[in-house]
């Protein structure tokens, strides 16, 4: 495993996980399908995750890995009450398009 | 340690007492022993140790929890609010009598996230204080599921909450990536000139996610929205437990990360400036008062973070605490009187406060001077709070910050007092309704603190020093 993060080098592992994270954040900014901003914060999170063990290797250190458990565990958590929420905004409007969600304005 | 798990039990403990159709005593029980946590917090905060000598090592934990006396004294802050809100649900929430230990217990696994904000030792636990934080904030803000606008508020924040947790996340990774550890002593203890530059990238990712739990310009947009939306209460709890703790916490890590970046300091001090503008100029012209107090409170968070100016100084955490628990305890007087006179309206618009001053007089006291301290009105402990802040500006030689922030302090005065003549001189269209005994009392109660913190703010100063 060092072996192959000596070969492809750190800096690479960096640029992924940033690419991955920027397809993250343009999916939750430009799609209007709430499901579909859900996967993209969840490809945001899992981005950070790749990052945290690639360094945790890099450092030889297991508390990154012990890190992405949590940070698993919180995203699985967000997720839940996420849904329950969306599941409350289909029975009110019939529809998970976040542009419906427009009566708060001021 | 020690207050993380007792808090966290009592929340256990509350939902457990569902189970034994014990639903009536939850709310006492809950109150009684939260007054319990906060005596031993104020006592540990004052004098080191606790009262009957036992005490956890924290070494034993890695270090996960450090109580120095910054946190333990906005620990102590927290347990306090929560006590007040946790009062009021029981009124709040009398038509959801069946699921009452539900929203108490939450709002204690909110408090134990914000205690862990404020008292941690190493980044996992503050990423699991804040992510307990908020996720406990989405539940309550959507926990009105048949009501459109709350479904609309819990929705936005999600959306946005989980949007800043991921950058803050990211930040936390480049942070870990650059020193390759977790602990905060060790990360305070490294020389960071010599470190790789994902530090600083990392540092600003985690400020720029703190910024969006604070609700400061630029990143404000979600806040009115969600304000409006929530529940009263919710909105209370926002403005006041979480938005201080997520304070609190910004500062301790902007502390201990201590980035040496060209800049940062005038970034910061810009997003002050413009939060206090923007907040105060559009709460002028907002109808509904839970969304003229998001504006207002947008405002207060750009005050808070003039302290920012003296990063390392104890008594910028102190005048940081002060002004934290005068704006927390006015903002809880305030929507003990907004959820008294509104709690069954469904609109908060301020044509509801009319005649407030004839029908009900108790309450448009409270209300006056819970609005005169957040102006800065002398007597109030708002007054002392904003006068501490920027005599340290004034110190460290920048007075424009502090020209823009007494302008800015001006300018609220304007729609805080649309609030009082609306009270005062308008005419009542409707007819009087009984309120709670519990929110005159949280009202009378907070009022009253805010009113002798002002008396003694050097009691509440050495709570911190």
């Amino acid at each position: 495993m060092e072996n192959i993060l000596q070969q492809v080098g750190i800096d690479n592992y960096i640029y992924l996980s940033t690419l991955l994270f920027c397809v993250g954040i343009f999916g939750v900014l430009y799609r209007r399908n709430a499901i579909v901003m859900f996967m993209s914060i969840e490809i945001m999170l899992n981005a950070v995750n790749l990052l945290l063990v690639a360094f945790s290797t890099y450092h030889q250190d297991a508390a990154g890995q012990v890190f992405v458990f949590f940070s698993m565990a919180v995203a699985a958590a967000e997720v839940a009450v996420g849904l329950a929420i969306l599941v409350a905004v289909y029975r009110n409007h019939n529809g998970i398009d976040i542009d419906n969600l427009k009566k708060l304005k001021g | 340690m020690d207050i993380l798990i007792a808090v966290a039990i009592l929340g256990i403990l509350s939902l457990i007492a569902e189970i034994f159709n014990l639903r009536k005593a939850i709310v006492p029980v809950t109150v009684i022993g939260l007054i319990a946590v906060l005596g031993h917090a104020v006592y540990k905060a004052m004098y080191g140790t606790t009262l009957l000598n036992w005490e956890l090592d924290e070494s034993q934990y890695f270090n996960m929890v450090q109580s120095t006396k910054y946190g333990l004294a906005f620990s102590s802050l927290f347990i306090l609010l929560t006590i007040f809100l946790v009062t009021l649900s029981a009124d709040f929430h009398k038509n959801h009598q069946p699921k009452i230990s539900d929203f108490v217990a939450i709002k204690l696994f909110l408090l134990t996230g914000a205690i862990a904000m404020v008292t941690f030792g190493n980044m996992a636990m503050f990423f699991l204080g804040i992510e307990i934080l908020s996720i406990s904030l989405y539940v309550l803000a959507a926990s009105e599921p048949k009501n459109v606008k709350s479904n609309e508020a819990g929705m936005k924040y999600f959306l946005m909450g989980a949007f800043a947790s991921g950058i803050l996340l990211f930040g936390i990774a480049l942070i870990y990536g650059a020193t390759g550890t977790f602990d905060i002593p060790t990360i305070m203890s490294l020389n960071n000139a010599n470190l790789p530059s994902w530090y600083t990238i990392g540092s600003v990712l985690i400020a720029i996610g703190l910024l969006f739990k604070i609700a400061a310009v630029p990143f404000h947009f979600w806040a009115p929205d969600v304000y409006e939306g929530s529940p009263a209460l919710t909105t209370a709890t926002m403005s006041t437990l979480a938005k201080v703790a997520a304070m609190a916490s910004f500062f301790k890590l902007i502390t201990s990360l201590n980035p040496h970046l060209p800049g940062f300091l005038t970034t910061i001090n810009i997003v002050a400036v413009l939060s206090m503008i923007v907040g105060n100029l559009i709460a002028l012209r907002q109808i509904n008062v839970k969304r003229m107090l998001a504006f207002s409170g947008i405002a207060h968070a750009g005050y808070m973070m003039l302290a920012f100016q003296f990063l390392d100084y104890t008594n910028a955490q102190a005048n940081l605490f002060y002004y934290a628990a005068a704006y927390a305890l006015a903002g809880i007087a305030a929507f003990a009187v907004v959820l008294s006179v509104c709690g069954n309206k469904g609109n908060e618009e301020i044509y509801n406060f009319n005649g407030l001053g004839k029908t009900n007089p108790l309450l448009a006291g409270i209300l006056t001077c819970a609005l005169l301290s957040m102006a800065g009105i002398p007597i109030f402990s708002g007054f002392f709070a904003k006068f501490f802040l920027f005599d340290q500006v004034l110190d460290k030689g920048r007075l424009i910050l502090v020209i823009f922030a007494v302008i800015s302090s001006i300018i609220s005065v304007g729609y805080y007092f649309k609030l009082i003549l609306a009270m005062y001189t308008k005419e009542s269209t409707e007819e009087v309704q009984p309120v709670p005994v519990a929110y005159t009392t949280v009202a009378v109660a907070s009022i009253a603190l805010n009113i002798i913190i002002g008396l003694v703010p050097s009691f509440v100063m050495s709570l911190v020093r």
